[in-house]
């Protein structure tokens, strides 16, 4: 079996171990019919069609597409790019929730101690903060995008509100967001936006009571954005992207061709 | 046979006279009944019709004896031979011994030949036929009005692409993270108010609006009546079109906003210094703390 230095020995025990694995039952179970991880399916147009209907991925994406929404130039991957930073910023948003605590002093110096004593930690929070902006950007020229494509005319209105709907969360969740660091920059910041929102008539005020936690922002401010930034707009936005998600297939896919 | 509707018959007769290559009338008053069919044809006529066929050389076949020594339905003998003789466009064998329809496929000549009543090319006595009576468009249990497009799948052209643009993406925004940090200034100091205090970025916009008009103006009426604008494109633009070229205002008004809400956005952000008041970035320095790290 094994040709003279031996190599030939171990790769094939190897490759046979492989394949044992790709057609043992455990394997067969995970990988549904069709998958290219399957050692049974090769690559037929029954099988590529299977790939996406025997996959979690059949709620987001139909087996076929036109085929101008497939070129790059017509949606610049934005909408996709903007989901795909709501989940790197759920993850690294995880991450930092182990180390951070939404009171006073506390918070700052956790911060200061994610750059210092946990392992990547600059790095997560440093992916988390340019990641929301980022997303904030994508969202916005998302929008662009498809106001350019006309891609909100039926029978797309809906959605289209849907859109405006995730943008405003998208800046809530930011913003929201912006003043856990509790450095000057955060409060101030903070301070000056919810000070635009408090001149809105006839609830402004009590609207922005609420949601600062007072008549101006004070350290219960913190815990109160905390919790509507790790849970209760994430939640919110879950449930506005799963219509909008569901929106696009129902509405026909992609929209144009132009 | 069965008395059929009018109409049915018409279509019928069109459609045969259309096949052999004959008056309609002729096969209309077939069909009808009021002209003999071949196989009903009297022997006088029938007789007639099959001399030319015989005095023209043609074999004369006993379909009862061939019947007998092949073991073969007479019927279907007959059927045989005219279906060759359709398709060949030549003369039908003259039969012996029974009653002859002589009437070629090709049949303009025989007529002509005899003189009599037309011969017509309908099955002998015995053979049965089908015809097309109506075609009934059925429509589709489901209605499909969409016409055919032209699709991909999924995987592996839109998938890969997306997978591409996902890890250029990250690829992007970890090398970013890498080498610049995000800030973190001084602890939060209530007493201590930093010149200018800027909003988060996207909402520099709207403070530089506050520096325009009153913040009732600025920082509510504008923003939640673009807001509501927005939403209510859809329902406003009632042009069907998407293409470009037919929708010059919508893209035209909607640019406007865009480029404005930019470089208001652009301009709070760089051009606003101490007390929020105009600067030049590139004379007076930058006062944008979001990227206060990059800038150093």
């Amino acid at each position: 079996m094994a040709d003279e230095n031996g190599k030939g020995g171990v790769l094939t025990a190897v490759k046979g171990m492989g394949s044992h694995l790709r057609n043992s039952q455990v394997w067969n179970s995970i990988f549904r019919p069709g998958s290219p991880a399957r050692a049974d399916s090769g690559d037929t147009p029954r099988n590529r069609a299977y790939v996406v209907m025997n996959n979690v991925l059949y709620h987001l994406h139909p087996v076929k597409v036109k085929r101008h929404g497939v070129k790059l130039s017509y949606t610049l991957c934005l909408g996709g790019l903007s989901f795909f930073l709501f989940i790197l910023l759920t993850v690294t948003g995880i991450f930092l929730m182990f180390y951070y605590r939404p009171t006073s002093p506390a918070a700052y110096f956790d911060l200061q101690a994610l750059a210092t004593d946990v392992a990547f930690g600059q790095l997560v929070r440093n992916m988390h903060r340019w990641g929301a902006h980022l997303m904030v950007i994508t969202v916005f020229l998302h929008m662009t995008r498809v106001f350019y494509h006309g891609a909100y005319k039926p029978p797309r209105e809906f959605n289209w509100v849907v859109g405006i709907i995730l943008l405003l969360l998208t800046l809530l969740l930011s913003f929201t967001g912006y003043l856990l660091p509790w450095d000057q920059l955060a409060l101030w910041a903070v301070t000056v936006g919810s000070n635009m929102g408090a001149y809105a008539p006839v609830f402004g005020e009590q609207v922005s009571f609420i949601l600062v936690g007072g008549v101006q922002i004070t350290a219960d401010t913190l815990l109160r954005f905390y919790v509507l930034h790790v849970l209760f707009l994430p939640f919110v936005i879950t449930i506005f992207m799963a219509v909008h998600f569901w929106r696009v297939r129902k509405d026909g896919g992609i929209s144009g061709p132009l | 046979m069965a008395q059929l509707p009018e109409n049915l018959l018409r279509r019928s007769a069109e459609a045969r006279a259309k096949a052999d290559g004959r008056p309609f009338e002729v096969v209309m008053a077939e069909m009808k009944g009021e002209a003999p069919p071949a196989g009903a044809a009297a022997a006088a006529p029938a007789a007639a019709a099959a001399a030319p066929v015989a005095a023209a050389g043609g074999p004369v076949r006993d379909l009862d004896a061939e019947s007998a020594k092949f073991g073969v339905r007479r019927t279907l003998l007959e059927r045989g031979m005219f279906a060759r003789a359709r398709k060949d466009g030549t003369a039908v064998p003259a039969m012996a011994g029974a009653v002859a329809a002589a009437a070629p496929a090709a049949g303009q000549a025989a007529p002509a030949a005899v003189g009599g009543p037309p011969p017509v090319s309908g099955p002998p006595p015995g053979v049965r036929t089908q015809r097309l009576l109506t075609v009934v468009k059925a429509g589709a249990i489901q209605g499909t009005t969409r016409e055919p497009q032209d699709k991909v799948n999924v995987w592996p052209h839109l998938l890969a692409i997306e997978f591409v643009a996902l890890l250029v993406m990250l690829a992007l925004l970890t090398l970013m993270s890498a080498f610049i940090d995000a800030p973190l200034l001084e602890f939060a100091n209530f007493n201590e108010q930093p010149n200018p205090s800027k909003a988060p970025w996207y909402f520099l916009g709207l403070q530089e609006l506050l520096a325009y008009f009153d913040p009732q103006v600025a920082g509510v009426l504008l923003p939640t009546f673009g807001m509501i604008a927005l939403m209510f494109i859809p329902y406003v633009d009632r042009n069907p079109s998407v293409r470009p070229s037919d929708r010059k205002l919508a893209i035209a008004i909607f640019t406007v906003f865009f480029m404005a809400s930019s470089i208001l956005t652009i301009f709070g952000s760089f051009f606003r210094g101490p007390g929020f008041n105009f600067v030049f970035p590139w004379r007076d320095g930058i006062f944008f703390d979001d990227l206060k790290t990059l800038l150093e």
